[in-house]
This record gives structure tokens, sequence and C-alpha cells, in this order.
């Protein structure tokens, strides 16, 4: 009767609010990468551009912005040509704001496959994250295309060494999008007001994340506290500053954004666990 | 004759499989011992589920709920849950699909899952597949659990038919490497190899679920769970399941969980059974027990069906008797494929009646219209007028050459085949079963609806 005792699994009313489930989480990688695989290769099947359009819309609202804020408006981006300063912003913006919108509704968009199978709920937004990744990979590329343009150009723009911490930027970025996310699709479940919340929320947010404004326009006005609160300024600041050389930073802008990121992110996680056992009882 | 042989060899088999077992375990309690070791453990299961729609009242219930969390004590709406009776207006808004759901299930054994529409099979079948989670109670297992109910869950419409077998595949859980060691199998079994690298948006419907079906197929889970009411929709892929079930079944003993409406089909693939009944298990046992247990079950139920309304008071059923040759049927009794049965009314006139006339449905289970009988069927003339008194009247049907199912009888009494005088719905019902004059070795298939009498003929 002694092996009656070694279950392989206990199915349970609720989760451990820790249990991160990794070993199952690995179990399940090679779906992981066919759903990144599907996400990348299907969004622009039968389109011509293709993959292009990954970079359309960064540089197009880039031109925008810059006719707007910096020609028509003449908001003063220190010595970084004007253009480049918007792309830096809008490619780091639109990765957080891909990873939060599309992780935002992960229960509501898979309910159907989700009312079907198991498999760890996580490795949606999980996937979700991933293939932004390689999105935000190409357009961080056009920034670099763009970057040398201006350097040949003799532009004085040079990176700092801390352009080495970026990769920890992104992790920070993922982790907010990805936390935010998965708390905003645990509510969605039962309370839908949140999705139109979301939708114009982001817009909102962009203008206090310093997507298209430095932070010394803020401080010199006297409105910092808009933006002093806002994990994502500060993120696109350090950003910009490791990139091009300009920008404000601070120890607490760099700490704060790192607490929040990791609080929200394990948040994210704890809620999403307790949600994702019963919510299509609830969708 | 066939068919008697075809079924005594898989009961031989699988008494043949267990008996030995048993009697090994007395002396070696220890080594190989099937007959206990529990491959899956159900225990107290309950599942409670809010009717109506979620809206104001959700946040209000959710307060209420979490205030009562942290002040350490129970979840007020636990308590006030009803049992699940689809039929009757409850008081509260919540109800127990499942509730106090126990039972085991040793490596090897085929147990079929019985029980109407409505008794909590699938809910049962989602908590086990961790599709949902339970309200209260728990699950153990020693075993991955799969189901064939999930065929093409995942198909994306965009990608070719080999990528969408690698989604799907890792989707019911399988790796790469497993899917890579299995893919030429999956390719010829689904036949659509010339297809393959084509997107799945181009395929007819029919190949898209064969090419579903057969990376199904080659799932290998250790416990399999297999939804026939489900997969009623398509009749091929119904066959396909429960011809693959058996194929598992029998060769590699695996543990399977069936759920079916066809107790021809559970009797014969299933070695245990499981009756569940608004939410409850009302029996857990052998196969045959459980099946019988199930159709007393439902005659009882049907016996306190009749419903009676009356339009005018000029007529009214005194008496229905119905016989099969000698002997009297109550409602609710088994039938088989070619039995006649013959009808006996005694009708009471009241007041003046003209132009008199009798008609039954006949319904099937879902309530489709199966037949429909009218007594200008037979060479009988009512009377013009009647003032009053009892008429008797009587008919006898054709060999019934339905297929298996249970079918009920709805009586009409109007007048110039328009205005109608008296109804009485679910005057009798029967559950028809195959009989001698049905010679297959497998069940009738479901999905068709009469049992076609042929001749057949060799001419060498």
């Amino acid at each position: 009767m002694d092996k009656n005792k070694d279950w392989l699994y206990e199915i349970t009313p609720k989760n451990n609010l820790f249990d991160l489930n990794l070993k199952e989480v690995w179990r399940y990688r090679d779906l992981l990468f066919l759903f990144v695989k599907r996400d990348v290769v299907t969004v622009y099947k039968q389109t011509i551009l293709g993959p292009l359009w990954y970079l359309i819309q960064p540089l197009f609202t880039s031109v925008i912005f810059t006719l707007i804020f910096n020609t028509i408006a003449k908001i003063d981006t220190g010595g970084i040509p004007p253009f480049l300063f918007n792309l830096a912003g809008v490619t780091s913006w639109n990765y957080f704001r891909e990873c939060l919108t599309a992780t935002a509704d992960t229960f509501k968009k898979n309910q159907a496959i989700f009312g079907k199978v198991y498999f760890p709920r996580i490795i949606m937004p999980m996937s979700v994250v991933l293939s932004n990744l390689m999105k935000f990979g190409i357009q961080i590329g056009i920034l670099i295309a763009f970057y040398i343009f201006y350097v040949a150009s003799g532009s004085l723009i040079r990176p700092t060494i801390y352009i080495l911490t970026f990769p920890l930027v992104i992790l920070c970025m993922a982790m907010l999008g990805l936390g935010l996310g998965m708390i905003i699709s645990s509510m969605v479940t039962k309370y839908r007001d949140l999705t139109f919340l979301v939708s114009f929320g982001v817009q909102l947010l962009m203008y206090v994340s310093l997507v298209n404004l430095p932070y010394k326009e803020f401080k010199e006005r006297g409105y910092e506290w808009a933006v002093d609160y806002n994990p994502m300024a500060h993120i696109i600041e350090f950003s910009r500053y490791v990139l091009l050389g300009e920008g404000t930073v601070s120890y607490f802008g760099v700490l704060y954004t790192v607490a929040t990121s990791l609080v929200v992110f394990f948040l994210g996680i704890v809620i999403f666990n307790r949600t994702e056992k019963t919510f299509i009882d609830t969708i | 004759m066939l068919k008697i042989t075809g079924k005594a060899k898989v009961m031989e088999k699988k008494t043949g499989n267990q008996q030995p077992i048993t009697e090994n375990s007395q002396q070696i309690t220890v080594n190989g011992d099937q007959s206990t070791d529990i491959i899956l453990k159900v225990e107290n299961i309950s599942k409670q589920y809010r009717l109506g729609t979620l809206g104001t009242g959700t946040i209000s219930h959710d307060l209420n709920r979490w205030w009562h969390q942290i002040r350490g004590k129970e979840d007020p709406y636990l308590k006030i849950g009803e049992t699940n009776d689809r039929s009757t207006k409850g008081e509260s808004e919540y109800v127990w699909a499942l509730k106090d759901i126990s039972f085991e299930v040793k490596r090897g054994e085929v147990l079929g899952i019985i029980g109407k529409n409505g008794a909590g099979k699938s809910t049962l079948l989602k908590i086990l597949s961790k599709v949902t989670g339970p309200t209260t109670g728990s699950i153990k297992t020693k075993g991955r659990i799969a189901s064939l109910l999930e065929v093409g869950t995942g198909f994306h419409p965009e990608m070719t038919g080999r990528e969408n077998v690698y989604l799907n595949g890792a989707i019911l859980g399988m790796t790469k490497k497993e899917i890579n060691v299995k893919i030429d199998e999956i390719i010829a079994f689904s036949g659509c190899q010339r297809y393959i690298d084509t997107p799945t948006k181009r395929y007819s419907s029919g190949m898209t679920v064969r090419l579903a079906f057969a990376v199904a197929a080659f799932l290998e889970p250790d416990i399999l769970i297999v939804d026939e009411v489900l997969a009623v929709g398509d009749a091929e892929f119904q066959k396909k399941a429960i011809g693959k079930m058996q194929d598992i079944s029998d060769s590699d003993g695996r543990t399977v969980l069936f759920v079916s409406h066809n107790m021809a089909a559970v009797k014969s693939l299933c070695t245990k059974s499981v009756v569940l009944n608004n939410g409850e298990v009302v029996f857990n046992g052998d196969v045959h027990e459980g099946v019988s247990f199930y159709s007393d079950m439902f005659s009882k139920e049907l016996q306190e069906g009749a419903k009676i309304k009356a339009f005018s008071d000029k007529v009214s059923v005194e008496k229905i008797i119905i016989n099969k040759g000698d002997k009297q049927l109550t409602t609710g009794c088994s039938l088989f494929i070619g039995d006649k049965i013959t009808f006996k009314f005694t009708l009471l006139i009241n007041s003046i009646t003209e132009g008199l006339c009798i008609s039954l449905d006949i319904l099937n289970k879902n309530e489709e219209f199966i037949a429909h009988i009218s007594h200008e069927d037979g060479e009988i003339v009512f009377e013009p007028v009647y003032e009053s008194g009892k008429i008797e009247v009587k008919f006898t049907t054709d060999k019934l050459f339905f297929i298996p199912d249970i079918y009920s009888f709805n009586l009409w009494i109007g007048q110039f085949q328009i205005t109608t005088l008296y109804t009485m719905k679910n005057v009798f019902s029967f559950v028809l079963e195959e009989g001698e004059l049905v010679k297959r070795t497998k069940a009738l298939p479901r999905h068709s609806k009469f049992f076609l009498n042929t001749k057949w003929e060799i001419n060498d």
C-alpha cells in the first residue's frame, strides 16, 4: 500500500500562493517556443510588407512626434537629434505597451483553448513577452541603424558604459508589462470594465512616461511629481541615457523602478495563480 | 451468435487479466499487486456554480467572501448551494454541480461514467483534466490525464498541417522530441500527406478533423478520458474515438474513463462504473449492476412523468393499457428492436363530441420527433357524433425498427384534426435495446435513426 502514497500530482481547489511550478513550465517549454513561433509567423501572413510592419509603426510614430513636439512645440532634446530621441523612447515604450496589452486579455482571448485543455496557463503570457522581445530586437536594429547614420553625419551622441545594463532594463520592462498584464487579465475574467480602462489608460500613461519629452522639461516647470512615481518614465529616461548619453538619472529612480518591477511581477504571478484554476467558470 | 461470442471474448480477457493477479496478490503482497494499485483517487470533490449572469452583484459577493476570509470564517456562499436539479426552480443563486464525489480507479481499469444530461459528468471531466478547479476536495493521480475531447484545440488556420501537428501535440502535453518520433505515423494515419505543408485554412473540415484526431490518437497518457457525449457531432470521429478506445483498453491495459449514454457500449467496454445523478454518486461498482441501476433510476423517473392537459371537458382518458403480446408493460420498461406493442385506451365522453380523432407522436430522448401515429392509419371510423359514454380504442404497432434509445409517446385527442381537446405528454416511455434481431458484433451507430432489417445472400 506504500506506493499509493507517491502521487504524481494532486488537484486541489486552490493553488499555493507562490507555487510557480517551474518544473511544469519546464516540461511544457516546447509549447512555449511553439507559441512564440506561432505569434511571430502568423501575424503578418498574407501581407505584402510582412515583418517590415514591425519597423513602419515606430518610424512613423517618431516622425509625427518629432514634427509635433520638436518642430512645432520646440521642445529641447539636448544634444540629441530629436528624431533619434523619439525613436528610442517609442521603441522602449512599444515593448512595454505590447507586453501589457497583449497579456491583459490572456484569459479572455484564449478561453476556447483554456476551456478544453490544461497546460500551465502562464505559458501564454510568457510566450507573448518572448515574441514581443523578438519584435523589439528588430526595432532595436533599426534604432541602431539610425544611430550609426547620425554618428556618421557628425552628431555628438555617444553611448555610456552603462549600456551594459541594457538587458536589465529590458528585463524590468518585461516584468512590469507581464506583471501588470497578468494582474489585469486575472481581474478581467470577472470585471470586464478593466478592458476599457486598459485601452485608454495605456495611451494616457504614454504622456507621463517621457516617451516624447525629456525629464528636465517636467522638472523645470515643477511637474516632476507627475513622472517620478511612474517606473516606465525612469526606464525610458534611463535607456535614453545609456544609449544616447543624455538624460536625468537618479539613484531613487533606479531603485524605485527595480523594486516596483519586482513587486508588480510577483504580485502578478500570485494573482494569476489564484485565478487560473477557476477563471473558466466566471469569464 | 456472432455478437455473443464477441462480447464474451472481451469479458474473458478482462477477467483473465485480473483474476490471476488477485490470486498472486494474496501470496506476494508487495510485488506487481495491480488490484490495489490505485492510479486515480477522487476524494469529496464538489463544484459550485453561480447561476444567472455575473453583474453588479459579483463585487459585493466577492467583498463579502473576502471579509469572511480575513476574519477566518468559512465562505458564506458555500453553505447556501442547492442540489443541481435542472427542472425545479430553486431559491438559491448557487448550485452544486457536483457534491462530495469520491471514487477510486485502479491501474488498467476501464471505468464507465454514466448519468443523465446535466448529472455532472462533463463537470467532473473538466475537473479531472484540470480545466477548472474543484470548489472543495482533492484528486490525486499517479499518471498524466489526457482526453480525446480536446481534438483540434489550438489549431491555427494560418499554419501548415505539419506546424499544427507540433503545436497541437505540445498543447496536449507532448514534447517536441516525442512528436518528432511520431510525426510520420501521425501524418500517415491522418491521410493528409499531400496537404501537410499547406495552411490548415485551406483544408476541408473533414481533413482538419482527421489531422486533429491523428494527433490525439498518438497521445500516450496514463489515463485517457473519452467523452462520447461531446463527440457525437461528427459521426466518423465518434466511431474512430470508440475504436481507438477499444484498442487502447484491450491491448495496452491503459486506464480509461469513458463517458457515454450508450449503455451497450459501456457494458461491452467497461469493467467498472460510476452512476451520477444530480451531481452525486448514486452507484459505484460493477458495470452490469451499474447499467441496470441506471435504467431502473430512469424508469422510476419516467413513471412519474405523464403530463395531462385538458383543453375542454368533453373527453378524458380513463385508462391506458400497453401490452407486448400478452405481457402488460409499465412505462420505463425495456423493449427490443423488432418488438410490437399494443395500446388500449378507454376514453370517457362527457358531452357531445363531433369529429373525434386521436394521434400520437413518438419522440426520442432528445425530443426529436421520430414518428407520428394517427387513427386514420387504421381502417377504423369513429362515429360522427358521440354523446356520452365510454369508447375503447386499440392499436398495435408494426415491429419497432428504431435504433436503441429512449422513446416516449405523446397523445393528442382532437376534433376534425384541428381543435385540441386533450393532450397527455409522456403517456408511455420505454428503453429500446438491441435484441436478438440485431446480429452485429458492434453496437449500432447512434447517429443513425432507424435499424433497417435487411436480407443478405452470397452468390458464389
